[in-house]
C-alpha cells in the first residue's frame, strides 16, 4: 500500500493526467473527424474483413454471430497492437522531457497505455451496439470480461515496458515489431475460427499465445458458448496447462518491469 | 540553518561515445562478433566536490562544453553519476531549463497546465495560480493561441512565470537570464532577490559574470570537466576572464588578418606588455605596446604619423590615440605606446596599428585588428570606459 501511494502520489497523478490529455489532444489534431477515427479505424477494418470472410469466402460458417465474433477479435487485437506500437516510441518520442527533467520514466509508458485504454473503452461501446444489433444474448459470463481485459492489458504493458526501453538503444526494433505484429495477426485466431483447425496439438500451440487465449475467452464470455468457440479449457480439458498463458503474462510483465528499471537511469544519456 | 542543501562528493561522469553509433541490432551483432568496442570514453566530469548550504545562492560558471550542464543533470538526477555521490536535502525542482515540455501545437493555456503538471501541480492548484502566471508573463491576450505562434521571448516569459511557482526548497536554473528583454530581466532580478530573501537555495548556471556578481554568494568554476575552485564572485569573474583568453589564444591562429599599405615603412614586430599574464591587463594598471619599425631606403629619417585604434567586442572604436604633437624623432625605429592606467571597460579588445606619411595621406602600413588583449577588473564598469579623475563627495 505504501508503494502504491508513492507510485501514485499526487504529483504523479497530476502529471499522468496531463500527459494523457496532451496525447489525446495532439493525436488527431488537424484531422477533420478527430477522435472519431479511433472508432472508424477498427470499423473500416471490420467492414473489409467482413466483406472478404463473410460474403466472398465464408470462413466463419458454423460460428454463431460470426460478425460480432470477428469484431471482438479485431477490437482486442487492435488494442494490443496500438498500445505496444505507441509505447515502443514513447520514451524516445518524449526525449525532450527525459533529457531535461527528472520525472519518473514509467509515467511516460503508462500514459500511452492509458490512451490506448481509452480507445479500447470507446470501441467496447461500439461492440455493445453491435451486439444489440445482432441480437446477441447477454450471458452471465459477461462478468469475466474485465478480468480478460486486464490480462491483455498487463501482457501489453509488460511488452510495452520492454519495447520502449530497448528502443532507446536499438532503433531497428520498431521495424522488427511491425513484422512480429503482422505475423501475430495470422498466428492469432482473429479471422479464422479455431474450430477449423483439426489438429489438437496445433490448437494447443496456438493457445500458448496469451492473446489467443484471452481472445477466445472473451468471445466465449460475450458472444456464444457454442463449442465452435474453442477455448483453452476446452483444448486442455480443464487441466493445469490452461494456466500457462497467464504465467507467460506474469513473466513478461515482471521481466518488462525489471528490464525497464535497469535501463531507466541511462535513458537520458543513451538517447 | 548551516546544514548542507546539496552535497556533491567526488562525482565523476563518463560517457561512452560510440564511434559509429551502434543503434541497430545488426551493428551490435557485428560488434559482438568482432569483439570490437565501438566506443570511446569521454570524461565529462572528474572528481567534483562541493557543498551548497541552505539558503545559499550558488553559481556554477565555466565555458561551453566545460561540464556545467552535465553537472547540473547529475545533481538533478537526470544522469546518474559514474563515480561518487550526490546528496540532496530537501525537494529539488525538476526543471533545469526553461520551457522544457512545452508543446508548440498546444495553446498557451494548455501548456501552462502541462508545465505545471511537470512541477507536480494538479489542475486545481494550477487554476488557482493561473491568473498570476499569465499576469507575470504579460501574455493575457495570447493565452488561447498556439505556442508555435509565440515569439521565443514570449515563450521564455511564460516558462519562467511557471517555473518560479515551484514549491521546492532548491531551485536549479541553467542560463535563464540569457533571454528576455531588459524589462523582463529586471522582473527576473526582482524574483531572484525575493527568492534570496526567502532563504531558498538556488543554483544558477551561467556565463554572464555580471549576474554572478549581482546575486551569487559563492561560485564554483569548472573547466574541461574539472573543478578549478570555489571562490567569491569577484574572483571568479577574473578567473573566468582568463579562461576565455586561453581559448582565444588557440582561436587566434585561424583568424584572417588584414594588412594593407605601400610599405615604405612597416611594422616589423609588435609586443604587448603589462603586469599580468600575457594579453590580460587589469583595469587601472599600465599597458604598453612596443613596435619595431622597418624603414625602406630613403625613409630612414622620415617623420611618421602613427595611429592606434582600440576596438571592443562590438567593433566600436573606444579610443584612437596617435602621435600628432608628440615628440618622436623622424628616424625612430623602436616606438613605445603607453597607457599608464588602463581605462577600458573589462572585455576583449583588438588593436589596429596604422603608419602614415607626415600629412596622413599615404598609408605605409596598416595592420587591421592585429593584436588582441583582454581587460579584467575586480568591479563592474558601466559604459565603455572607466572615467578617472572624477570625485564623489558630500556637499
Amino acid at each position: 500500500m505504501r508503494l502504491f501511494h508513492r507510485v501514485f502520489s499526487k504529483q504523479n497523478r497530476a502529471l499522468l493526467a496531463e500527459l494523457v490529455r496532451t496525447d489525446f489532444k495532439l493525436r488527431y489534431q488537424g484531422s477533420l473527424l478527430g477522435y472519431a477515427w479511433s472508432l472508424l479505424r477498427p470499423l473500416f477494418m471490420f467492414v473489409i474483413l467482413y466483406i472478404v470472410f463473410v460474403k466472398v469466402y465464408p470462413l466463419g460458417r458454423g460460428i454463431p454471430h460470426y460478425p460480432v465474433y470477428l469484431f471482438v477479435g479485431i477490437v482486442l487485437w487492435n488494442f494490443f497492437t496500438e498500445m505496444t506500437q505507441q509505447s515502443l516510441g514513447s520514451i524516445v518520442g518524449r526525449g525532450d522531457l527525459i533529457r531535461k527533467i527528472r520525472i519518473p520514466r514509467w509515467i511516460i509508458v503508462f500514459s500511452s497505455s492509458i490512451s490506448a485504454l481509452i480507445n479500447l473503452g470507446l470501441n467496447l461501446v461500439v461492440l455493445a451496439v453491435f451486439m444489440a444489433i445482432n441480437h446477441v444474448d447477454v450471458m452471465r459470463t459477461i462478468v469475466y470480461t474485465p478480468f480478460i481485459l486486464l490480462e491483455i492489458y498487463l501482457f501489453a504493458l509488460g511488452v510495452s515496458l520492454f519495447l520502449s526501453a530497448a528502443f532507446v538503444k536499438f532503433r531497428d526494433l520498431s521495424y522488427i515489431w511491425d513484422v512480429i505484429v503482422q505475423a501475430g495477426f495470422y498466428l492469432t485466431p482473429i479471422l479464422y475460427p479455431l474450430s477449423k483447425i483439426t489438429s489438437i496439438t496445433f490448437r494447443k500451440v496456438v493457445f500458448m499465445n496469451p492473446i489467443a487465449q484471452s481472445l477466445q475467452d472473451a468471445r466465449y464470455a460475450l458472444v456464444s458458448h457454442d463449442p465452435a468457440v474453442v477455448t483453452i479449457s476446452q483444448v486442455f480439458d480443464g487441466g493445469w496447462y490452461r494456466f500457462i498463458p497467464m504465467v507467460i503474462v506474469l513473466l513478461v510483465l515482471v521481466g518488462g518491469l525489471i528490464y525497464f528499471k535497469s535501463q531507466a537511469n541511462t535513458f537520458a544519456e543513451n538517447m | 540553518m548551516d546544514t548542507a542543501a546539496i552535497k556533491v562528493e567526488h562525482v565523476g561522469k563518463t560517457f561512452k561515445l560510440p564511434h559509429d553509433r551502434a543503434v541497430s541490432v545488426k551493428s551490435n551483432l557485428i560488434n559482438v562478433l568482432k569483439r570490437r568496442h565501438g566506443y570511446e570514453l569521454q570524461h565529462a566530469l572528474e572528481d567534483i566536490n562541493f557543498e551548497v548550504k541552505q539558503g545559499e545562492f550558488f553559481g556554477i560558471v565555466g565555458k561551453n562544453g566545460g561540464g556545467k550542464s552535465t553537472l547540473l543533470k547529475v545533481i538533478s538526477g537526470i544522469y546518474s553519476p559514474t563515480r561518487g555521490n550526490v546528496h540532496i536535502n530537501g525537494k529539488l525542482t525538476p526543471f533545469i531549463e526553461l520551457g522544457v515540455g512545452f508543446n508548440p501545437e498546444l495553446s498557451g493555456r494548455e501548456n501552462v497546465y502541462l508545465n505545471g503538471a511537470l512541477l507536480g501541480f494538479n489542475r486545481k492548484e494550477m487554476e488557482a495560480m493561473y491568473d498570476d502566471i499569465v499576469a507575470f508573463a504579460e501574455l493575457g491576450r495570447f493565452m488561447d493561441q498556439k505556442l508555435k505562434n509565440y515569439s521565443s521571448g514570449m515563450q521564455v516569459r511564460l516558462a519562467f512565470s511557471i517555473a518560479i511557482r515551484a514549491k521546492s526548497d532548491i531551485l536549479v536554473m541553467d542560463e535563464v537570464l540569457a533571454v528576455g528583454d531588459a524589462a523582463f530581466q529586471k522582473k527576473c532580478f526582482e524574483v531572484f532577490r525575493e527568492l534570496k530573501k526567502q532563504k531558498r537555495t538556488i543554483i544558477l548556471v551561467t556565463h554572464d559574470m555580471a549576474n554572478v556578481e549581482k546575486f551569487c554568494d559563492r561560485v564554483l568554476i569548472i573547466d574541461k570537466g574539472k573543478q578549478l575552485g570555489i571562490t567569491t564572485p569577484q574572483e571568479a569573474s577574473s578567473i573566468y576572464a582568463r579562461l576565455n583568453v586561453d581559448t582565444q589564444e588557440t582561436e587566434r591562429s585561424t583568424d584572417k588578418k588584414v594588412r594593407l599599405g605601400s610599405g615604405q615603412v612597416t611594422v616589423k614586430k609588435v609586443t604587448l606588455k603589462g603586469d599580468g599574464k600575457d594579453r590580460v591587463f587589469e583595469l587601472g594598471k599600465p599597458l604598453t605596446i612596443d613596435m619595431t619599425l622597418e624603414r625602406a631606403k630613403g625613409y630612414e629619417s622620415y617623420p611618421l604619423q602613427i595611429g592606434l585604434a582600440f576596438y571592443n567586442e562590438d567593433d566600436i572604436v573606444v579610443c584612437g590615440p596617435n602621435n600628432i604633437g608628440k615628440k618622436l624623432s623622424p628616424s625612430a625605429t623602436d616606438v613605445c605606446f603607453t597607457m599608464p592606467e588602463v581605462f577600458l571597460a573589462p572585455g576583449d579588445y583588438r588593436v589596429t596599428i596604422a603608419l602614415y606619411d607626415k600629412e596622413g595621406i599615404d598609408r605605409f602600413d596598416y595592420l587591421e585588428k592585429w593584436e588582441r588583449f583582454t581587460v579584467i577588473a575586480d568591479h563592474a564598469v558601466g559604459g565603455l570606459v572607466e572615467v578617472n579623475n572624477v570625485t564623489w563627495d558630500e556637499r
